[in-house]
């Protein structure tokens, strides 16, 4: 079953609230995909799940690392970036695979970039500019 | 002690030998021009990082280059981190086989560790203590090094990293991807004045940076053009971003200098080949009355140079590992100890 979301987020806070409020209503094992341009807030959203998550020290882009991960009481959030991805093949290189567990959320960022090689996406997120901040779209795909 | 070191932590192979007693004998990154068939024969083009075809030629070319046997080697130091795992492991693996096999030892380094220590597989070597600005595609750091081994942070990027920040600008003005060093080509030829952007917590105190913001100041001003005038104000766009960063990067470490108390600076990283970065860091520098050093330009990106040099000064120092072959993606630099 589908549902879809769209709000307008005004400035970085609000997509850190957004992204609080998604965080506390989700449980692991969970997968979300976060698309949008450069600059859009993907990372910022993520700042906002790891922080109402409990998590208080800095949330820095992955683009480099590809993957950072933030353990937690009863789980762990894998926060990836596939944005320097030459070749989907590198995903080998990350430990793909040992990520997905019962215990973790699986955060993101563009996921395209992997083509069919990454799990589904439990939730789909896109973040948009729009004249006066950016305007976000959550859609729940099933289970 | 003479040492072979390899690095594979991101998208580059590179191998080096290093000799504790006449410096660096031989150093290659791996690049598909430079292989011959004598060492295996051209390699199709892979993925960028795959490192398993490359590290074993590139092996045999570096020791060719030294014109040095495998035997007459002391150990062999490899980077374990941090860095993306698949990638490290391939180097660990390696690393740990080859040496098991000559019966010398190996040893994992710190990736950052290599980074800050580069600067002294120069002639004009920085003594202890310095400060180091570490600044790359992955780290923005300012780390107070009083030996090898004891470091400590006085700030880094909360966000994006600085050398991210120009690579992504670079991707937004059509420049490619990475495109940080033709960001500053273009640079070059733009007006300083005509865009200021914010100095991120320039105002704030203690070390910290923050680009992230600097990178949507950006994008907001270039969405803002009429199309017909992108093409003229790229270059304009491009000098103000260099402008913002090297401001906050000089001005960030000047004060770290003053509280650290310190007369040596060491700039390493990626970043740290940056044209207009090294310029300003040197008036700065003349200016508080402090030793500025720079690795070559070749080792501010990623090399094996480095880590044949931090494996070197610590296996000389009798520091030793078990046989367990292991990488870590994580590997703070401040949880590393002076070697035994």
């Amino acid at each position: 079953m589908e549902q879809m979301l769209t709000q307008n987020l005004n400035n970085s806070q609000e997509t850190e609230a957004c992204a609080a409020e998604l965080a506390c209503q989700l449980v692991p094992p969970c997968v979300i995909y976060l698309h949008g341009e450069l600059g859009a807030g993907k990372t910022t959203f993520v700042r906002g799940f790891l922080r109402a998550l409990g998590h208080t020290g800095n949330v820095k882009s992955p683009t480099y690392t590809l993957l950072e991960t933030y353990p937690f009481a009863s789980m762990n959030c894998h926060h990836l970036d596939l944005y320097r991805l030459t070749d989907p093949y590198e995903l080998e290189n990350l430990g793909l695979r040992d990520l997905l567990d019962e215990q973790s959320i699986l955060l993101i960022e563009w996921p395209e970039m992997a083509q069919d090689l990454l799990p589904k996406a439990n939730i789909d997120i896109a973040l948009h500019y729009t004249p006066s901040g950016r305007q976000i779209v959550i859609q729940r795909l099933g289970s | 002690m003479r040492v072979l070191g390899i690095e594979s932590s991101c998208d580059e192979t590179g191998i080096a030998v290093y000799d504790g007693d006449f410096g660096l004998r031989a150093h290659c990154i791996y690049s598909q021009a430079n292989m011959h068939s004598e060492y295996g024969g051209v390699v199709p083009e892979l993925a960028s990082r795959d490192h398993v075809r490359k590290i074993l030629p590139l092996i045999q070319q570096t020791l060719c280059e030294a014109n040095i046997d495998k035997k007459s080697l002391d150990g062999v130091a490899f980077t374990a981190g941090p860095g993306l795992v698949g990638a490290l492991m391939v180097g660990a693996s390696v690393a740990r086989s080859f040496a098991w096999g000559l019966g010398i030892p190996a040893l994992g380094v710190n990736h950052l560790e290599g980074h800050l220590l580069a600067p002294m597989l120069e002639k004009e070597s920085p003594d202890f203590p310095f400060l180091c600005l570490l600044v790359s595609g992955g780290h923005t750091q300012i780390v107070l090094v009083k030996e090898i081994g004891r470091y400590s942070l006085l700030g880094e990027s909360i966000d994006d990293a600085v050398g991210e920040a120009f690579d992504k600008t670079a991707q937004l003005l059509g420049l490619g991807y990475p495109g940080g060093p033709a960001l500053a080509h273009i640079a070059e030829r733009g007006d300083p004045e005509r865009y200021r952007f914010p100095r991120p917590m320039l105002n704030r105190e203690g070390f910290d940076f923050s680009f992230s913001g600097l990178k949507t100041s950006v994008i907001t001003a270039y969405k803002k053009l009429p199309d017909e005038q992108v093409e003229q104000e790229k270059s304009h766009i491009a000098r103000g971003f260099e402008e913002a960063v090297v401001e906050t990067l000089v001005t960030k470490t000047q004060r770290a200098l003053e509280i650290a108390q310190v007369n040596r600076l060491v700039v390493a990283g990626g970043v740290a080949a940056n044209n207009r970065l090294r310029a300003a860091m040197i008036r700065m520098a003349d200016e508080s009355g402090v030793k500025v050093f720079f690795p070559r330009l070749e080792f501010c990106s990623d090399n094996g140079a480095m880590i044949a040099l931090a494996g070197c000064l610590r296996l000389t120092a009798g520091q030793s590992e078990n046989l367990e072959i292991r990488a870590s993606a994580r590997w703070p630099l401040m949880s590393l100890q002076p070697p035994a």
